[in-house]
């Protein structure tokens, strides 16, 4: 383990800790977009730079900015934060470790599948092989997800037209 | 004097960094002599010859002022978003081409920060950040005139964002990469007659500067700070260097903006007749090809800079001539003009790269 990758999950695991823990919501979502650069560093280590660029584009960039722009808009700050029930906090915790437990002891004796360098392709995060295998092997889910992207856009664009009779401010 | 080629290309890292920061300051002092001038004034002319000292004396008054903490604010993230707005915009400019390349004996010296092929999106995601430096700056102010231009900054960022990605699909369809060195390469090829990318982009390239100036918060959409409206919108209780920071940050984008429309539609370092200069310097004045190239490239990286600030004096003369754009006509122009626009411009780029017209 390099300890490049070691420094970037330490940051990772650090600022998810922080996104839980914060008081403020909006420091919540600051850490989340540092685990959301974190996440894209690590995505560089694995020679993925179209899906880093990417990961900070669409989320650390559009729906963060989004998350950010209603907490501002709601105000919402450690007063107004609801505080739970005890009990509400208990059976959460229990959860929590559980789902932890169980993860620990599923991926404890899991050996990485190693890779043999004969066949490894060092290109295979690069941005033409993924629109190759975009376009040729999954072309159709491809198409049906643009599809369902360009119809939200069509429908937030008619809900902003100025309807007849609407006033002008 | 050998340096190894890291330190090289750490050194232009450098250079860029200096360069960025050079352009901000006298884009101030460029700002105010060109608002004299289209509104018939004198402008600054007492610091220096010409007041070419001014960006220097507000630095200093910049620097002197108080430091002010308006209560209330929180403190950490008021020092922060200023940071944070300057990072943002100073990193974009590490991938831009600013010429091609020079060569001294074995060393190949590039002239770009960094090359990486997914260049252009690099750009892109460092733009879509630049807008969190004024979202925390003006939530953290603890008021509500900068809160709602933090507001404000940030619906009008992603919303045009979407138009300015889509009007760059046009141009990475003809292009086929990500790497703004390839795209600038591309524009430009020995012997033959071959058109920046603005001959087969017009619309696109419109959509782009619109989507600039909204990205930049440059009159006419300068709606976060709207000073008529919202006192200084996000930055009305920054004083000091902090104020400063953000200042600089909307010049470095300018620049960055000017940088990168020049390299995606105005053939970057390329310019006219190169390749037939480069082969008359070699046949009829005896330099080597390298000496020969050296000279091209230098003449590209003068010709880069001059679309440069072409581009930042119109980013300019727009501002002292437009009005302000109304909150609800910008989103209007934004969501049901420009986006179903930039929709048509892909179309027939589609088009018209099938049918041959266009590669």
């Amino acid at each position: 383990m390099s300890p490049l990758f070691l420094f970037l999950s330490f940051v990772a695991l650090l600022s998810a800790l922080g996104v839980v823990l914060a008081k403020n919501p909006v420091h919540s979502v600051l850490f989340l977009i540092l685990t959301f650069f974190t996440l894209s560093g690590h995505y560089l280590l694995l020679n993925a730079q179209f899906l880093a660029a990417v990961n900070i584009i669409v989320y650390a960039g559009a729906i963060m900015v989004l998350f950010l722009f209603v907490i501002m808009f709601l105000n919402l700050n450690e007063e107004t934060e609801p505080h739970k029930p005890a009990l509400a906090k208990i059976a959460a915790a229990i959860a929590g470790g559980s789902l932890l437990l169980i993860l620990v002891a599923a991926l404890r004796n899991v050996n990485p599948a190693g890779y043999d360098p004969a066949t490894f392709k060092s290109q295979i995060g690069m941005v033409d092989q993924l629109g190759l295998v975009l376009f040729q092997q999954y072309a159709l889910p491809f198409e049906l997800a643009s599809i369902l992207l360009l119809a939200a856009m069509v429908g937030s664009v008619m809900l902003g037209k100025r309807e007849t009779g609407e006033r002008n401010f | 004097m050998t340096l190894p080629a890291l330190g090289w290309q750490g050194l232009v890292v450098l250079v860029v960094f200096g360069v960025s920061l050079l352009i901000a300051t006298y884009s101030t002092y460029a700002e105010r002599v060109i608002a004299a001038f289209l509104q018939d004034r004198v402008g600054p002319d007492r610091a220096g010859p010409f007041g070419l000292l001014q960006p220097l004396a507000d630095a200093v008054k910049l620097f002197t002022k108080e430091e002010f903490f308006p209560a209330g604010a929180n403190r950490a993230l008021f020092v922060f978003g200023p940071c944070l707005a300057m990072v943002t915009a100073l990193m974009s400019s590490a991938v831009i081409p600013f010429g091609n390349f020079l060569q001294f004996g074995d060393t190949i010296i590039h002239l770009q920060g960094i090359e990486i092929n997914v260049g252009m999106l690099y750009v892109f995601g460092m733009v879509s950040l630049g807008v969190y430096g004024i979202m925390i700056g003006g939530w953290a102010s603890n008021n509500k005139f900068s809160l709602l231009g933090a507001i404000r900054a940030a619906s009008q960022n992603i919303s045009y964002e979407i138009a300015m990605g889509l009007a760059l699909i046009a141009v990475l369809m003809m292009s086929g990469t990500l790497s703004l060195r390839e795209i600038t390469l591309q524009q430009s090829v020995a012997g033959e007659w071959h058109f920046w990318n603005i001959a087969k982009q017009p619309l696109g390239f419109i959509i782009f500067i619109v989507c600039a100036f909204a990205e930049t918060n440059r009159t006419p959409f300068d709606l976060p700070e709207c000073e008529t409206e919202l006192i200084g919108g996000y930055h009305t209780e920054y004083s000091s260097m902090k104020m400063g920071l953000y200042l600089f940050a909307e010049y470095i984008n300018v620049f960055v903006a000017s940088a990168v429309m020049s390299v995606l539609y105005f053939g970057g370092f390329n310019f006219p007749f190169q390749y037939e200069l480069r082969d008359w310097l070699v046949s009829s004045r005896g330099l080597e090809l390298v000496t020969a190239q050296n000279i091209i490239t230098i003449l590209g990286l003068v010709g880069l800079f001059a679309k440069i600030f072409g581009f930042i004096f119109f980013f300019m003369w727009v501002r002292w001539t437009l009005p302000r754009f109304r909150y609800d006509q910008l989103m209007r122009l934004g969501w049901t003009i420009l986006i179903p626009l930039a929709i048509f411009n892909i179309m027939l780029t589609g088009g018209l790269i099938t049918f041959g017209v266009i590669k």
